[in-house]
């Protein structure tokens, strides 16, 4: 592949990964900020009673979804599409298509975050949005997903690579778990707790294997293109790939809730299992990286995809804690699964994505970010503001479940104790917010500039005088 | 691993497997359940909820409650109590005595059907009681864990998942005033000293008294919480029902898979 060949590849994907990627940072710029709002509940909640939009209920929820909707998602489909291209080595073709499905997907989001903010909520975790915002965002992504996969299926290089193995999946995952659980409990609604089974198998498929395989499929391309050597190895790769999907997709249902018992059990039992895609996962990590020929860590993509993928071990780790019945009892309905979630979404996928969209997005538009600076002062604030968010909720959380799990603490007391835990996760939220502000400003400087650059080629086409061949005699 | 299609058909597989395992499989389970017979009565469990609780319900969707509350109340076990009733006519000194070495109290169901046989076969009579157990049973939240049976008929069913307050699937019958539920909706900490609840105002007007005459459904304040001297707090609609649902909640009624001994007399029928 020649240089010029690539620089075809990047720039083929320059329009659709501008409209991804700036929605992608408005929304989270704008989820971070409701996440604060709704944090500050706990502070002053008298503050909070005279509207409806500035409650906890309304705000927490639509935090939520503007992170993993607005912000996840876009940005992991377009990391996706890019990578699909340089690993085909074949241009992005029909860009109008994926631009249109982008701004589709943005839209749905608008609508659905309206839609809580009104009250239309379905009341379902992760799965808040009203009819309206969950059909554009089913319809965008079937677009895109569609797109990234004609691209595969035209590569060039007809070899697969592990993060095809990742992306694939989630691609096709995707459309999968959001139709079932769309139709089955918000257009025609099974009966009784059967909702709230297929909620919470919709929720951790979305919230952790889909992140898991677009931000490990992403990690899988640029940790051995960061440090100068292949993945190690191949067969690590691919056990930890089956063993991801197959005990990642089964779980969800918790412990001692109001269902048939094999259900919370399946869930422990395939969580627990989790160990062993981890254990996998981190020897690669560890192998390849360590050792290699990587630039020094100072805050670029390569550090925060490092980063990244210790979040994403830390958070599994989590997760297979919570599925021991000992720590599971004493962790259950506290701030620990609260916890978990922001560092497998923030700390492990949402960095992820920064690393690589710094990486990708000066190649795919042509010209470096105005900031870059400030990229550095972005990564500190997102490191501690997710590891005093995580930290403080973790430890929070397990000091919660020792009062909740006390029947001589009076409930109020519990409560109590959180505060100091949330006076940090709070100032953690602000770390994150100025994290966020910064990506967003270099994001959008760079559409400005790209913006402009057009609208002088274009002010440049009509002004310049004809050819001589094409003026008539 | 040359073919990308290999490699979709096996992911495929999985995934189809876990769709097989939660969603279609719960389904079969119990996507027909149908009301069962509450023990030890003709009367069978779950009852819609009326009309204003189940709009309630949506008003509790709508608000985003389950964000802070759950509606799962969890058990450990049970335990079981063994009460003689009548000593007989045959030995009533020798069942009295045998009864004083007995333990009687916080027994295994086994333990309690060996003591009550005892008690049986020296000529006395004897009932035994059960009770749930657990740090939430002790709170008082409910009289035994919650089960699938209790949400059959609503929609969403709003279980939640962390306890920034208090569980509510019993609050109707641990809270039933209704006058208490609005007043802790307008001002938390008019009602719970130390609340962390936000306060829902807007689901209040605050009006001019008519001639200095208090509405029907005016808030009753405690000292120190009342509005200024001639207004009142009335609730709105979507506070009627909201509190309506949260009366509607009481999961008290024992069943097959929840079984536990009714002391008082506790009702399936609506809230009032």
């Amino acid at each position: 592949m020649t240089v010029n060949d690539t620089k075809q590849i990047d720039a083929s994907c320059r329009v659709p990964l501008l409209v991804l990627f700036g929605g992608a940072a408005a929304w989270l710029v704008a989820g971070s900020v409701m996440a604060l709002l709704a944090s500050l509940t706990f502070h002053m909640p008298d503050k909070f009673g005279d509207c409806s939009w500035v409650t906890y209920g309304h705000l927490q929820p639509a935090a939520d979804d503007a992170l993993l909707y607005g912000f996840c998602i876009p940005a992991g489909l377009g990391v996706a599409l890019w990578i699909f291209a340089r690993l085909g080595q074949v241009p992005l073709r029909g860009a109008i298509v994926p631009v249109v499905a982008a701004h589709l997907w943005h839209l749905g989001v608008l609508v659905g975050l309206v839609g809580i903010f009104i009250g239309d909520s379905t009341g379902f975790q992760w799965l808040e949005f009203p009819r309206g915002g969950s059909a554009l965002l089913f319809f965008a992504y079937l677009l895109l997903g569609l797109w990234a996969m004609m691209n595969f299926s035209g590569r060039r290089d007809s070899g697969m690579f592990p993060s095809h193995w990742f992306l694939i999946t989630a691609l096709f995952l995707f459309p999968w778990i959001y139709s079932t659980a769309n139709i089955l409990i918000v257009g025609w609604p099974v009966r009784g707790v059967v909702q709230a089974i297929i909620a919470w198998w919709f929720g951790n498929n979305l919230v952790f294997l889909w992140t898991s395989l677009v931000g490990l499929g992403a990690a899988f391309y640029f940790l051995p293109k960061f440090s100068g050597r292949p993945l190690r190895s191949y067969y690590y790769a691919l056990f930890a790939f089956w063993t991801l999907i197959i005990f990642g997709s089964m779980r969800g249902v918790p412990v001692g809730a109001p269902v048939p018992a094999w259900l919370p059990v399946l869930s422990s039992l395939n969580s627990l299992m989790l160990v062993i895609p981890v254990v996998a996962i981190a020897i690669i990590g560890w192998k390849t990286v360590v050792g290699g020929t990587g630039p020094e860590c100072k805050g670029g993509s390569f550090c925060m995809i490092k980063f990244g993928f210790v979040a994403f071990i830390l958070s599994a780790l989590l997760v297979i804690a919570q599925a021991c019945p000992q720590i599971g009892r004493l962790t259950q309905f506290t701030w620990f699964g609260a916890a978990q979630t922001q560092l497998q979404l923030y700390g492990f996928f949402a960095i992820t994505m920064f690393g690589a969209i710094y990486y990708i997005l000066p190649r795919a538009v042509g010209f470096e970010f105005r900031y870059p600076k400030l990229i550095r002062v972005q990564h500190w604030c997102a490191m501690i503001g997710i590891i005093l968010f995580v930290a403080s909720l973790v430890i929070g959380g397990v000091m919660q479940g020792l009062k909740l799990q006390d029947p001589n603490v009076a409930f109020n007391d519990s409560t109590k104790a959180m505060l100091p835990f949330l006076r940090a996760s709070t100032t953690g939220l602000l770390f994150l917010l100025l994290a966020n502000l910064l990506f967003a400003l270099n994001i959008f400087t760079m559409i400005i500039a790209w913006k402009w650059s057009v609208a002088k080629a274009v002010f440049a086409f009509v002004v310049s005088p004809l050819a001589k061949s094409e003026v008539k005699a | 691993m040359k073919n990308g299609f290999v490699i979709f058909l096996a992911a495929f597989g999985v995934v189809l497997t876990s769709w097989c395992a939660f969603v279609l499989g719960p389904q079969l389970q119990l996507g027909g359940a149908k009301q069962v017979p509450v023990l030890n009565s003709s009367d069978v469990y779950p009852l819609n909820r009326p009309g204003e609780a189940a709009q309630g319900l949506q008003i509790y969707r709508a608000n985003g409650c389950a964000a802070c509350h759950t509606e799962q109340v969890q058990q450990d076990g049970v335990a079981c109590e063994v009460v003689l009733t009548s000593a007989g006519k045959r030995n009533p000194a020798g069942v009295s005595n045998l009864v004083s070495t007995l333990k009687l109290t916080g027994l295994t169901e086994l333990e309690a059907e060996a003591a009550s046989d005892k008690i049986t076969a020296a000529g006395g009579k004897a009932e035994t009681h059960i009770s749930a157990t657990g740090v939430d049973i002790s709170r008082g939240w409910g009289l035994r864990h919650s089960v699938a049976e209790d949400f059959l008929y609503d929609y969403p069913v709003q279980l939640g998942s962390v306890r920034v307050g208090p569980d509510l699937a019993d609050v109707g019958r641990r809270l039933p005033d209704a006058n208490w539920q609005m007043l802790h909706l307008y001002a938390p900490r008019s009602t719970v000293t130390g609340s962390a609840m936000p306060p829902f105002r807007y689901l209040f007007e605050t009006k001019k008294k008519v001639n200095g005459e208090s509405s029907p459904d005016a808030l009753n304040f405690p000292k120190g919480f009342e509005p200024a001297a001639g207004y009142e707090v009335v609730p709105t609609s979507d506070a009627k029902k909201l509190v309506a649902y949260l009366l509607s909640l009481h999961a008290d009624v024992p069943l097959y898979d929840a079984p536990f001994t009714q002391l008082s007399a506790s009702t399936n029928a609506p809230a009032k």
